[in-house]
């Protein structure tokens, strides 16, 4: 993050303002990705006109960024009626889609309605990986056809992959891939559950072995060593600070007009098409829950030798059953970074050897997930700072 | 003597926080913010108040400036502004484009 961006969302924060949301416009989508955590079915999205509104009040309420995403964005009849209104808004736009439905028309379109960037999910160089993932065949050449047509809009493309254990092998061709068209590439290997709870999308993350590999990919971290090394003990700065944007900076709204935390954070507290946004926002009791949150008060964490540098995901640790505990995927992370394990999981381990049951080698190491790792996540954000431009002399 | 017009651009990003205004170019991705008078600037640049109307009503009554240096000042921001995108400015004034029709603003390329 650049250093004006983080004093912006230093500001945000001091002045309760949700600089960046996540809508997403449908769960209807085109592919059928394995790993999906959506209900592809419409239970009543909002309508053109809801969206619109839910703009207005977004714009009022001093949002920033907007990243439209879903499913399918494109699937959206009404999608450049919304994403025009929401450039007249003078949003910082972002969409994220599989561009399966971007052709040369789209793509100038886009580039026109002053798109800041098009994320794009690829899971493979191989059509064979990639299209088995997506259940949809072709769909990677389509979604790379798409690529190649943004980019001669000068449009800025982010190839988004997922790590898991389908394509464990193909991320450096990914990355071979996206550097041959010009664009930048993240990594995440995170698999998130179902939104109905249904934690089994959760055997297609990869296991600790890939986590080691990949971690110590200097290609992909840097310094190996630095990024590996075990934490240093956490200052009082960094225990009074927020464990994540997620409802202090950041919030999601789902296509129905709910309210979240975060995406990856189904603590639903509120619905837009029954109060204002910004009251949700600024007065719902579950976000302001959330927002009370400080690292100093994470059960569990507190005492983690990794609580300084975890990438622990308030909402993975939601969907475990407490925003406040540890986020497993993200121990086993942490984990499979340093070699240390968890207070987590060492507590698991002592219960489950007080119990007669399981050794250390048998708790979730089988089935992580990585969680929202800061791997290749620097390059989300590529804005430079720039001094502030002085104005006239006064 | 000539008079400026300046617009926003529309390509840019653009929101107020906290009383300063937050702009993300749509060239580069550059994030800049405005100190008070470079916002006044901004949020006054509709297209068809020339420069110096802004300068005499805005920025000369709330600054306890000299007119002439208030003017010369804000125009060597305006045309600063220009440079990076963040406004276009003309000697006629500017209209409104319709992004949606495909429409390019004057100082733009496709």
């Amino acid at each position: 993050m650049s250093v004006l961006l983080q004093e912006m969302s230093e500001k945000a924060l001091k002045l309760n303002i949700p600089l960046s949301v996540q809508l997403d416009l449908t769960y209807r989508c085109n592919e059928r990705c394995v790993h999906c955590y959506l209900d592809h079915d419409d239970h009543g999205e909002m309508t053109t006109a809801e969206i619109k509104h839910l703009l207005d009040e977004m714009a009022d309420a001093g949002v920033f960024i907007l990243t439209l995403s879903g499913g399918e964005i494109f699937l959206r009849k009404d999608f450049f009626d919304l994403l025009e209104h929401a450039r007249r808004l003078m949003f910082c736009v972002k969409l994220k889609t599989n561009a399966v439905l971007i052709r040369e028309r789209e793509a100038a379109r886009l580039r026109d309605l002053g798109v800041e960037s098009v994320q794009i999910s690829i899971y493979s160089h191989r059509p064979e990986v990639h299209d088995a993932i997506t259940l949809i065949p072709g769909s990677l050449q389509r979604s790379v056809d798409a690529i190649r047509f943004l980019k001669s809009q000068g449009l800025k493309v982010i190839i988004a992959n997922v790590l898991m254990t389908q394509n464990r092998q193909d991320y450096p061709g990914v990355r071979a891939l996206a550097a041959e068209l010009g664009v930048e590439c993240t990594l995440d290997p995170t698999v998130t559950p179902m939104m109905d709870g249904n934690r089994g999308v959760l055997d297609l993350g990869v296991d600790q072995d890939t986590l080691r590999q990949v971690f110590r990919d200097a290609a992909l971290v840097g310094d190996v060593d630095e990024f590996c090394a075990i934490p240093a003990k956490p200052g009082e700065s960094e225990l009074e600070s927020v464990p994540c944007s997620a409802g202090h900076t950041a919030c999601y709204v789902s296509p129905y007009g709910d309210v979240f935390p975060c995406v990856q954070f189904p603590l639903p507290t509120g619905n837009v098409r029954q109060q204002r946004f910004v009251d949700i926002w600024r007065h719902s009791d579950q976000m302001n829950d959330v927002r009370s949150i400080r690292v100093k008060d994470l059960t569990t964490c507190t005492s983690c030798t990794h609580v300084s540098t975890c990438t622990r995901c308030p909402g993975l640790a939601f969907m475990e059953g407490n925003m406040r505990g540890p986020s497993t995927q993200d121990c086993e992370k942490s984990f499979a970074r340093t070699g240390v394990p968890s207070a987590n999981m060492l507590a698991r381990k002592n219960a489950a050897a007080n119990l007669g049951l399981t050794s250390l080698g048998t708790m979730n190491l089988g089935h992580t997930s990585l969680g929202q790792t800061s791997l290749g996540n620097a390059n989300l954000v590529q804005i430079r700072a720039l001094p502030n431009l002085a104005g006239a002399s006064a | 003597m000539s008079r400026l017009y300046m617009a926003r651009n529309p390509r840019v990003a653009a929101r107020s926080l906290g009383g300063e205004m937050m702009i993300m170019s749509g060239r580069d991705s550059m994030l800049f913010t405005l100190n008070k008078t470079a916002t006044i600037l901004w949020q006054s640049a509709d297209g068809t108040t020339p420069l110096d109307e802004i300068v005499e009503l805005r920025i000369v009554p709330g600054f306890a400036v000299e007119p002439a240096q208030a003017l010369q000042d804000a125009e060597t921001l305006a045309r600063e502004l220009a440079s990076r995108e963040i406004l276009q400015i003309s000697e006629e004034p500017i209209l409104p484009r319709n992004p949606a029709a495909g429409e390019v603003a004057p100082g733009e390329s496709r």
